[in-house]
């Protein structure tokens, strides 16, 4: 074979399964994380879950949490943990998508749903938005009522059959399947019940509001819609 | 000033000493390496789980990542459009050239070695490939949150893998130009741009015959 060509065919060839691994590397990652040992899989993010923060995952003691619902009501609440658990609770399995590029399929969620945890607030007639505040300040986030009272979002209280971890939002966390992951506000403790609109915390770095899957964030090459 | 093979032979090295690298190629190296070091820190606090948690501050992690980035691309393009592109494209082919005793090197046997050992040229092709598919794999996760018609699930997948193959080969070349008392004479090369006579008529005995050959000495 040609001296010369020898470097360059390894050189193309690294170039080229690079190229493949675009097109079809999930394939072959969803493969390794299976393949690996949990220890590692502990360290490198390969179950498919990445865990972004903006201020790092808050300490939050479950005797002393209160979720608070306020604003358009006419009973604002303060709920525990336990006052939670009692009210009714649904469950549903979809798949989960984050805006910058990786997804968890299957995820196992069991939370209320919004319509079951307003009718105990009991919002005003001109209650339009649902803002969720974290116990990681500053992220904030925001929903319609219609959004919110989708058949399969909830204020989720377990994933896949266990009480969430710390770094997955313990004890609650916004689910809205349909939409990007940034509209999952983790550690919530105060949904205000709101007439007006107020972007979220990734919506103020340029992401869109609503963030339907395959059908939001566009805009970059057409210009802004 | 005469430029063959990549090799400048001036401005003259002090006696006993031959030049090995001009200065393009150690900007070019440096460069790099500043800006490979500062993104695989970024990077690994966006990526760990352990680390993000620990540092938090995602956005503004995030824009630090990507400006190194663009100051590394900007950086490394106008070294090469500045400087001795006629060196660089010697050293490349050179690097391309895996010959009959690169071969052998590369199973094991201590056959002659030019002015890069084959261990080298791979280290170089490695490095080349790496950096070209990290800018291309990171350019559309930029890209996927501002169009998502370019949310593909590959491009993080490259990234990711980039970033664990990088990591073992920039632990190798840092053990081989610090610790390993045969190669880290090399080191030397790359900082003053020369390396004693006697070590490279050693370790790269065909690159001192052909620059003898050709200064006919």
């Amino acid at each position: 074979m040609n001296d010369r060509l020898l470097g360059r065919a390894a050189f193309l060839g690294i170039l080229g399964a690079g190229a493949v691994g675009m097109l079809w590397g999930r394939s072959v990652a969803d493969l390794a994380g299976r393949l690996l040992p949990d220890q590692v899989a502990g360290i490198l993010p390969t179950k498919g879950w990445r865990i972004y923060t903006i201020r790092g995952v808050p300490r939050i003691d479950p005797a002393i949490f209160r979720l608070r619902v306020d604003g358009l009501v006419e009973r604002p609440l303060s709920l525990s943990l336990g006052d939670l658990r009692e009210l009714p609770r649904v469950e549903q399995v979809s798949d989960f998508h984050c805006v910058t590029g990786w997804s968890v399929k299957n995820v196992h969620w069991a939370g209320i749903r919004f319509d079951d945890l307003l009718a105990e607030a009991g919002p005003r007639p001109e209650a339009r938005w649902l803002q969720f505040f974290s116990e990681e300040v500053p992220y904030v986030d925001t929903l319609s009522l219609e959004q919110a009272f989708a058949p399969d979002a909830m204020l989720a209280l377990d994933m896949d059959k266990k009480p969430l971890t710390g770094p997955h939002g313990f004890p609650t966390r916004v689910v809205m399947p349909r939409m990007y992951g940034y509209k999952g506000v983790k550690w919530v403790n105060r949904i205000q019940v709101r007439h007006d609109f107020v972007p979220g915390y990734w919506e103020t770095h340029g992401y869109d509001s609503d963030a339907w899957i395959g059908k939001s964030n566009f805009g970059f090459i057409k210009g802004q819609e | 000033m005469q430029t063959e093979r990549g090799i400048r032979t001036s401005p003259s090295p002090k006696l006993g000493f031959v030049r090995r690298f001009g200065r393009t190629q150690r900007a070019l190296h440096w460069t790099h390496a500043t800006a490979f070091f500062a993104l695989l820190g970024t990077g690994l606090v966006l990526w760990l789980p352990a680390l993000s948690v620990w540092v938090g501050r995602r956005a503004l992690v995030k824009e630090i990542h990507v400006w190194t980035a663009v100051a590394w691309a900007a950086a490394v393009a106008l070294i090469i459009i500045l400087g001795d592109r006629k060196g660089l494209r010697a050293d490349w082919r050179e690097i391309e050239r895996i010959d009959r005793d690169d071969r052998g090197w590369l199973l094991g046997r201590r056959t002659p070695q030019g002015r890069f050992n084959a261990g080298q040229k791979l280290n170089a092709i490695f490095t080349t490939a790496f950096a070209l598919l990290f800018a291309a794999s990171g350019v559309l996760l930029w890209l996927a949150v501002r169009e998502s018609r370019f949310r593909w699930d590959g491009p993080i997948v490259v990234h990711d893998a980039l970033t664990l193959l990088s990591l073992a080969l920039v632990l190798g070349h840092l053990y081989l130009a610090l610790v390993h008392p045969t190669t880290r004479h090399a080191l030397r090369g790359m900082t003053r741009g020369d390396v004693r006579e006697d070590w490279a008529r050693e370790h790269h005995p065909k690159w001192i015959e052909e620059s003898e050959r050709q200064t006919g000495v």
